[in-house]
């Protein structure tokens, strides 16, 4: 075809014919190019976005697990609830966006149309509550609380109600058996966010778009056991939404059952001892400040000592779980979190930190025998220890004359520890050491006993307390220097005086620090989980342990039992001998020392207690009281913010907690058919072959039990002190120094 | 026919018919084949995936699964015929013809703005005949256009009186097309003014016409695209349209859900396809209109890259083909002809695949030869007939 013959076309027509010719193959090579790049470069991202288009998932949503306390009785659990949903997706599409629908639903449920309509709105930054923060393509729950015939008549008139669903569904429940509310124990639901499903997607616990997820506590350290995995039904479909293909489906799989060391009934009694503990504390006159004690947070652990199970745990001011089942209302939300709130959300048992107070001489007490002092030595129990022109006086100015660590305990003798406190700063090189001099044996202690760090128990944001140790200040010198040197003045006001100091020589270890530290005031805090942990470690010969509150994992048919056992953390850095002189001292202290005024009549024969109070001051504030003790298989350790003295707030509580225990009548004689838990629970509940938990019959109401088996008999109440015990107002001691740094919260 | 005209008096009928149609001066040996065989190729692929298309859209094929995919066939046998039919015409016979071809085709477009005319999708340029047949006059005004200019262009200078055709030629050949491009561009069918517009530009250049009045006509066509714009001569639906293709992710439920469907389709094909009525995008129905201006996106998804690549090779084929036969003419006539042929199925081409992989904005324009249709389907093979024509009628080479 070279060889062309006449044709009549002229070069320009030639040229041109070509020009078309090329332009003709670039277009399809484009198409060629691009159609390349659609299919094999971004092939794969298409294939997906197929497959997303066209199928559809039925979410079919897993029962939760219940939670249960050591016996089997359920803390939470599900009951089915009538619940009226609306779907947005199909509300919108309605020509007013729903507005008729929901106005003839608001009728129909007996509600005002606003407060339905204010419901399905979306929550944005403008938005204030009520509104919904989960997806909006999830059905928007309007009430849980629907009555069959509410039900019955949305579902007859579907068409009447087109969008809005009536369907029973599981419901969170928190029972509080025999009235213990175990709320911040327990935690809390609320819908899963955006985030969380973005965060969990690739992960092997993916979330489904209506899952509840556990916020705090135990809901939320055993959410992945307890939510269980959602049954989803994959269904093929076409553009319109009609099933074409075969349905794929994973069935349900129920949530496992947590079986806890919580025991309801001795968490009920410690509830509201604490409660109680903190109503009389409130009729006391505190004559420092000349007001009333304001007794406004405290908390309570109730402990195995040999295993570090926790039996109750209570924290005050608490609050009513369900508040959130359903969805918490704008009013309830605003009561928990809010600046006038008192944060009944935060758990102080592991939330809450103060200065230990006398307390803490067990820690100074071995601290002192590691550094060669002799626990049956003597020591100068003096009316007051002077250094360098200022006084450190002892509580009231008591003096025992030379008295051994032991005695020293027992009567809470402070002159004794500010001496030997003051020996070792001194041995370590006084205010400005050399290096690698200090021995610190008195901080060291505090560390080996678990304190300044997380006890590990199975609850999400335990606190860590804090040691003042050189490394701290230092630390919190070059934090806050700046502040102190611009506020400080030589000779101006209290604190600006201190700030003026703390600016000097705050990164030191000054020889007045170390004295208040040795009694546990100053710039250090424990939380009372911590002292349940070392408390609890003395009653059982030196075992520290992770407390623990989940004790087996059970699966929803009851085949697969996981055991979680306890788990020693270490061991405490005190001899036998030491132990042992210990021993004898906490037991001093109830029988004879501090708190021998509230344990009068006490069966101590039969069940030997120990014990050790606290009182910590608190800048601005009154003082903290603290009551730590132990009997052969339990800790107790209470605490109540500005509320006086150890004894003196929380004695009686703490012995009707024992009472409730052991089965102690108020005459002092034991009822062991009275006795909740004589011995820790061992066993786990027995499983039925259906997989539900076995639980036994509860009383209403525990905490009225022990209360009338204490006045079925003369009460201790009017009990006269023994000769032996110092009077209410000499019980415990406390500091003349007025505390340094200022202004600070202890509780948070 | 014109076979007789060449074969040797004597032998001829002695001649077995298998041995005539080889002869090497038969119309059979004449005929270019590459070109009728890929579009037949590509009519029974279009067969496969209109059907494939269509099987399960009870809404539209009447309950029977069969009924696209019978008149897929019927399309192309009839098609076939007008090929044929045009063969034996000629492309010279016709060209005599055009006064009255012209007249029957702004009859036809005229009757669609009367009561007679239909609204499909949006563009009102359908006759609706009862039993479910219709009728799309602007797919047969591509080609009178194509025959007309052709026929003005190229009467002096095939005559030898001229070089180039002159302005007055060009200005007489402007008005020719532009008399229906008016008219289609009031019904309003803005795809078949594209494809006019490009038809016109290729004569043009063909015609060897001044190149005062090609890039004359590129600048004409910019200005009047901005002065549809301006002038909201276009509908909503156009507008969002183009909307959609500045901005795909525009929300895709609504106005680019076309766009996004189809090219999730194509991409989700791979190399090799989900194969034959095994794409999840077209069983189901995710891709409006997909027998019709999507249908490449059943063989996107159904086929893959290699099926649908096949498509594009096989209209680059009768493109290349086309080409070849304009320069091979031996009369401006059947350049021009053949010239305006390769614009129309060139764009029209690169229209409709450019708009299912995204890269053109969305008209409906069908798919030559693979599309159902039946309008499109007679238009494009007389199209092919008036290319074999050229071909078989020029002189044998030496």
């Amino acid at each position: 075809m070279t060889n062309i013959p006449e044709t009549g076309r002229t070069p320009r027509v030639q040229i041109r014919l070509v020009v078309i010719q090329i332009l003709v193959l670039s277009l399809l090579g484009t198409l060629g190019g691009r159609l390349w790049y659609l299919q094999i470069r971004e092939g794969a991202a298409y294939q997906k976005e197929a497959s997303g288009n066209h199928v559809q998932q039925v979410v079919d949503p897993a029962v939760r697990g219940d939670i249960l306390d050591a016996r089997g009785v359920p803390l939470a659990d599900n009951e089915t609830r009538l619940v009226v949903s609306a779907s947005r997706t199909d509300l919108l599409k309605q020509k007013d966006d729903g507005k008729g629908v929901l106005a003839k639903l608001a009728a129909v449920l007996g509600l005002k149309p606003e407060e339905v309509q204010q419901k399905v709105r979306l929550c944005d930054a403008k938005t204030p509550q009520p509104c919904w923060n989960g997806s909006p393509y999830q059905p928007i729950p309007i009430t849980d609380e629907a009555t069959p015939k509410q039900a019955l008549q949305i579902r007859e008139r579907a068409e009447d109600f087109p969008g809005i669903t009536a369907e029973p569904e599981a419901v969170r429940r928190y029972g509080a058996p025999g009235k213990a509310n175990t709320s911040q124990v327990l935690g809390y639901l609320s819908p899963v966010t955006d985030e969380e499903i973005q965060k969990a997607k690739d992960t092997d616990s993916p979330y489904l778009r209506s899952d509840m997820v556990g916020r705090s506590g135990l809901e939320r350290q055993y959410d992945k056991e307890l939510r269980g995995k959602a049954g989803v039904t994959r269904y093929e479909v076409d553009n319109l939404g009609r099933v074409i293909g075969k349905a794929k489906a994973d069935p349900a799989e129920s949530g496992s059952n947590l079986v806890t060391s919580i025991d309801a009934r001795i968490q009920r009694v410690t509830e509201f001892e604490l409660d109680k503990a903190m109503k009389v504390a409130r009729q006391q006159f505190d004559k420092i400040t000349g007001t009333n004690y304001k007794a406004d947070s405290g908390a309570a652990v109730v402990m195995e000592a040999k295993t570090g199970r926790i039996v109750a745990m209570a924290s005050a001011p608490d609050y009513d779980p369900n508040v959130w089942v359903g969805g918490i209302s704008a009013k309830d939300y605003q009561a928990l979190t809010g600046k006038n709130s008192d944060y009944p959300l935060l758990n102080r048992a592991i939330q809450g930190q103060a200065a230990p107070g006398s307390t803490f001489k067990v820690v100074s007490t071995a601290a002192a025998v590691e550094a060669g002092y002799d626990f049956n030595g003597r020591y100068p129990c003096t009316s007051s220890y002077s250094v360098g022109g200022q006084v450190f006086k002892n509580f009231e100015g008591e003096s025992f004359g030379p008295i051994p660590l032991g005695r020293a305990l027992e009567v809470s003798c402070d002159t004794v520890f500010y001496y030997l406190s003051d020996q070792e700063w001194k041995k370590d090189g006084g205010i400005n050491p050399k290096k690698g001099q200090p021995k610190d044996f008195f901080y060291k202690a505090a560390h080996q006993f678990g304190l300044g760090k997380e006890t590990g128990v199975d609850l999400p944001n335990e606190v860590t307390g804090r040691v003042p140790d050189r490394q701290w200040k230092l630390d919190y010198w070059k934090a806050n220097k700046d502040a102190w040197c611009k506020y400080g003045k030589k000779d101006g006001s209290y604190v600006e005086k201190i700030a003026y100091e703390n600016c000097l020589e705050g990164n030191k270890m000054r020889e007045g620090d170390s004295i208040n530290y040795s009694i546990g005031q100053g710039d250090t805090l424990v939380t009372p989980i911590q002292e349940a942990v070392i408390y609890g470690a003395v009653a059982n010969g030196g075992t520290m342990y992770h407390p623990s509150i989940g004790k087996a994992v059970i699966s929803a048919d009851g085949k697969s039992v996981r055991e979680l056992k306890p788990r020693p953390s270490g061991r405490l850095p005190v001899s036998k001998a030491t132990l042992k002189g210990m021993d004898e001292a906490f037991a001093g202290v109830i029988t004879r020392g501090t708190a021998a005024w509230k344990f009068g009549g006490w069966p101590q024969d039969k069940i030997p207690l120990h014990g050790k109070t606290g009182t910590a001051e608190v800048y601005g504030k009154q003082t903290t009281s603290w009551l730590a003790t132990y009997s052969k298989d339990y800790t107790v350790i209470m605490t109540i913010a500005q509320a006086g003295t150890g004894s003196g707030a929380s004695g009686e509580a703490v012995r009707n907690i024992y009472s409730a225990l052991y089965g102690v009548q108020g005459d002092g004689s034991i009822d062991n058919k009275k006795a909740m838990l004589p011995e820790p629970q061992k066993t786990l509940p027995k499983v039925r072959p259906d997989g539900t938990v076995a639980a036994p019959k509860i009383s209403t109401d525990p905490a009225k039990d022990v209360e009338a088996a204490q006045k079925n008999n003369t009460s201790n109440d009017e009990d006269q002190p023994p000769a032996t015990s110092p009077s209410p107002n000499t019980n415990s001691n406390t500091r003349r120094r007025p505390r340094r740094r200022g202004s600070r919260r202890t509780r948070t | 026919m014109t076979g007789n005209t060449f074969s040797v008096s004597g032998y001829g009928p002695k001649r077995a018919g298998w041995t005539r149609i080889l002869a090497r001066d038969s119309l059979a040996r004449r005929l270019d084949w590459p070109i009728l065989l890929a579009a037949l190729a590509l009519s029974m692929i279009g067969s496969l995936l209109v059907f494939s298309a269509t099987r399960n859209r009870t809404e539209i094929n009447q309950g029977d699964p069969y009924y696209f995919l019978i008149r897929h066939f019927m399309n192309t046998g009839i098609g076939l015929a007008l090929m044929i039919g045009t063969l034996w015409l000629g492309h010279r016979g016709l060209r005599n013809a055009v006064p009255i071809l012209y007249g029957l085709s702004l009859a036809g477009i005229l009757a669609v703005l009367t009561p007679l005319g239909s609204t499909v999708n949006g563009a009102h340029s359908w006759i609706v005949f009862g039993g479910g047949f219709s009728l799309q006059p602007s797919e047969f005004v591509k080609i009178t256009i194509i025959l007309g200019m052709a026929m003005l262009l190229s009467a002096r200078v095939d005559a030898g009186d001229k070089a180039y055709p002159d302005h007055r030629t060009v200005l007489q050949a402007l008005g020719l097309a532009a008399v229906p491009i008016l008219i289609v561009l009031l019904m309003p069918d803005l795809g078949s003014v594209m494809v006019m517009v490009i038809i016109i530009l290729g004569v043009l250049l063909a015609s060897g016409a001044s190149n005062r009045w090609v890039f004359g006509l590129i600048s004409a066509g910019a200005i009047g695209a901005i002065a549809v714009w301006q002038l909201h001569i276009l509908d909503d639906y156009q507008i969002n349209r183009f909307a959609a293709f500045a901005n795909p992710e525009l929300d895709p439920a609504g106005v680019g859900y076309n766009t996004n469907q189809a090219r999730i389709a194509i991409g989700s094909g791979g190399l090799t396809g989900a194969g034959l009525f095994h794409g999840s995008q077209t069983t189901g129905q995710f891709v409006p209109e997909q027998q019709t201006d999507f249908v490449f996106t059943v063989a996107g998804e159904e086929l893959g890259f290699l099926g649908a690549g096949l498509i594009i090779l096989l209209l680059g084929v009768i493109l290349w083909r086309a080409c070849r036969i304009a320069r091979d003419s031996t009369e401006l006539y059947g350049t021009v002809v053949a010239a305006g042929i390769v614009a129309w199925f060139a764009f029209q081409a690169f229209e409709n695949v450019g708009m299912t992989l995204g890269i053109m904005p969305v008209t409906g324009l069908p798919l030559p030869f693979v599309s159902y249709g039946g309008s499109s389907m007679f238009a494009v093979w007389i199209a092919v007939g008036l290319l074999q024509s050229i071909r078989v009628q020029r002189p044998m080479s030496a």
